[in-house]
């Protein structure tokens, strides 16, 4: 039986890690189906056809679905779930938002965040922040699984050419009203996604001092993250924050500046290839999960990092 | 207004989880248990509403092993009225914790139903948007901002992208994320009149729910250990090891 993916989008384009979660969908499956919900979504639809991987597009369309409001999502998967062993989703906030909606009208415990297939039926998820990983089997007949988005590899995404077909949209759900979104509009790379990525944390001392790591990730081109303590001290909006609350980031290089490395917070970032560590303090436990550690003042290392940097010709883009 | 709150008994989040030896799960002997962090502030905005004159009464329900009446009674002496335990016996998955809920909202017909967003043993994040589903009631999840306008909710959600706001009709479900508001300590005296506050006790076989898992824990492992890394002695060594060593700038 065919596996269904469900993409996420912004009604223009696919999300980045709908990519993601097709590569994990083909992992349990090789026939995968996509389905696609929104409103004046024909070119996120097209997109999705063109992916390799994805054999057919299921495309549904209504006003109402424009804001991917869950209750009004979820009847649409659960009308077409007669035909699939297995529904897939991102474990981001759409994801984790609209499966359970799902799962529950089928009577299916869900496996929330997976990181590996191991079977069909048989997952590898991170438990406790990812201070311990549980191998799992669902005894359910259908199965709702959520994935980690960083844990999969993109998939290609052209060269494809699926059918899209489409169905019918469901009832609207009258006691949800979408008001407004807030989207956080950056030049930087997102943080999800970014290749660098250079945290601050309580260490920072202030909100103005993060201009330090704000010119060296103008020169790395990376994503500013922070740990939850720099977002309670108010130094930086909660949309940078890094950890098991915030972001999990998985960047080929995480800089972590003024970070003592609390439990939370590790769980964001400590899947990171290469990970660096700057703090004045040498018992933090950043240093334990740390590739190349400085104890250093960070007020100090910080200038002499962006100068060291300006004398490398090569700059990251 | 009633206002019924889901709280769960989870390993202390800042204790340092161990996996046990025979990889059966992790170590909860002679371990620090505390409240859920996010229903700590699912409590706390209940009772402010409570406090605000917008509602007249908050419950707060736990479901688990006999232990979890102290989670119960730390809800109570932050200002729940009364509390339930729902009696259960091992892994309980959000899926049959959600049918439990789902009895407990039929029996009590609450307006509004919080929890946290996420319980931080599991991390599952679906009790909230299950029990929704079964009752077929709006879900805001991950709120960080709550008001209340005419009988209707207007909830600031936590996602990705940055914020969005939706207006969601009662009765409801909320799931509340970190940053909803500041959970205050029980003091002394509000701990002694807690004791004196009712909780009633039932057993989940009783709700005539089937809570038996249909997810088989196959094994609990440590997760991979990062080798040992090296401290450098300046910036410009860490410069040189980042371009010629690890080749990331």
């Amino acid at each position: 039986m065919a596996v269904l993916l469900i993409a996420e989008h912004n009604n223009k384009e696919l999300r980045p890690f709908t990519l993601n979660a097709v590569t994990a969908a083909s992992q349990i499956d090789s026939d995968v189906h996509a389905i696609i919900i929104g409103q004046n979504s024909g070119d996120a639809a097209k997109a999705l056809s063109e992916l390799p991987l994805v054999k057919k597009v299921i495309h549904v369309e209504a006003a109402y679905y424009e804001n991917f409001v869950a209750e009004n999502f979820a009847p649409v998967i659960v009308k077409l779930a007669d035909n699939y062993s297995h529904i897939i989703c991102s474990a981001n906030t759409f994801g984790k938002n609209l499966m359970p909606r799902i799962a529950a009208a089928l009577d299916t415990s869900q496996i929330s965040d997976i990181i590996k297939v191991i079977s069909p039926d048989t997952f590898l998820r991170p438990i406790y922040a990812g201070n311990a990983f549980a191998t799992v089997k669902s005894k359910d007949a259908k199965k709702c699984v959520t994935i980690r988005p960083t844990s999969f590899d993109p998939c290609e995404s052209s060269g494809g050419s699926a059918p899209i077909e489409k169905a019918e949209p469901g009832e609207e759900f009258a006691n949800t009203k979408f008001i407004k979104r807030e989207e956080i509009k950056s030049d930087r790379p997102e943080l999800g996604t970014a290749r660098v990525v250079i945290s601050g944390g309580r260490g920072m001392q202030s909100g103005d001092n993060f201009k330090l790591i704000t010119s060296i990730a103008d020169k790395l081109n990376a994503a500013i993250g922070a740990s939850r303590a720099a977002v309670d001290a108010g130094y930086i909006s909660n949309d940078h924050q890094v950890g098991q609350t915030g972001k999990v980031v998985v960047p080929d290089l995480y800089i972590a500046v003024g970070i003592s490395g609390a439990i939370q917070h590790l769980a964001g970032m400590k899947e990171s290839k290469i990970i660096v560590a700057i703090n004045k303090d040498g018992e933090a436990p950043i240093f334990s999960v740390a590739d190349y550690g400085l104890e250093a003042d960070l007020f100090e290392a910080l200038p002499q990092f962006l100068e060291e940097l300006n004398k490398l010709n090569t700059i990251q883009k | 207004m009633k206002i019924l709150v889901a709280v769960k008994r989870v390993i202390d989040y800042n204790v340092q989880v161990r996996v046990k030896e025979d990889n059966t799960g992790v170590v909860t002997d002679n371990v620090k248990m505390s409240t859920n962090p996010p229903d700590d502030n699912a409590i706390e905005e209940a009772v402010k509403i409570k406090e605000a004159g917008k509602a007249n009464e908050v419950i707060a329900v736990s479901i688990g092993e006999e232990k979890a009446q102290e989670t119960v009674r730390k809800a109570l002496a932050v200002g729940a009225d009364r509390g339930i335990l729902v009696k259960a016996e091992g892994i309980i998955e959000p899926l049959a914790v959600s049918k439990l809920l789902q009895k407990i909202v039929e029996k009590e017909k609450p307006d509004l139903v919080f929890m946290g967003k996420q319980a931080i043993d599991d991390d599952c994040n679906q009790t909230g948007q299950m029990l929704s589903a079964l009752l077929n009631w709006p879900q805001a999840t991950f709120a960080s901002k709550i008001e209340i306008k005419d009988g209707k909710l207007e909830v600031t959600r936590e996602i990705d992208e940055g914020l969005e706001t939706i207006e969601i009709a009662t009765p409801a479900i909320v799931t509340c994320d970190l940053r909803l508001n500041e959970p205050r300590y029980a003091s002394l005296p509000n701990i002694m009149k807690a004791k004196k506050k009712p909780i009633e006790q039932l057993n989940a076989s009783d709700l005539g729910v089937d809570t038996s898992p249909r997810i088989e824990q196959i094994k609990v492992e440590e997760p991979p250990k990062r080798k040992a890394g090296i401290k450098v002695s300046s910036v410009a060594e860490l410069v040189q090891k980042l371009k010629n060593e690890a080749k990331v700038i």
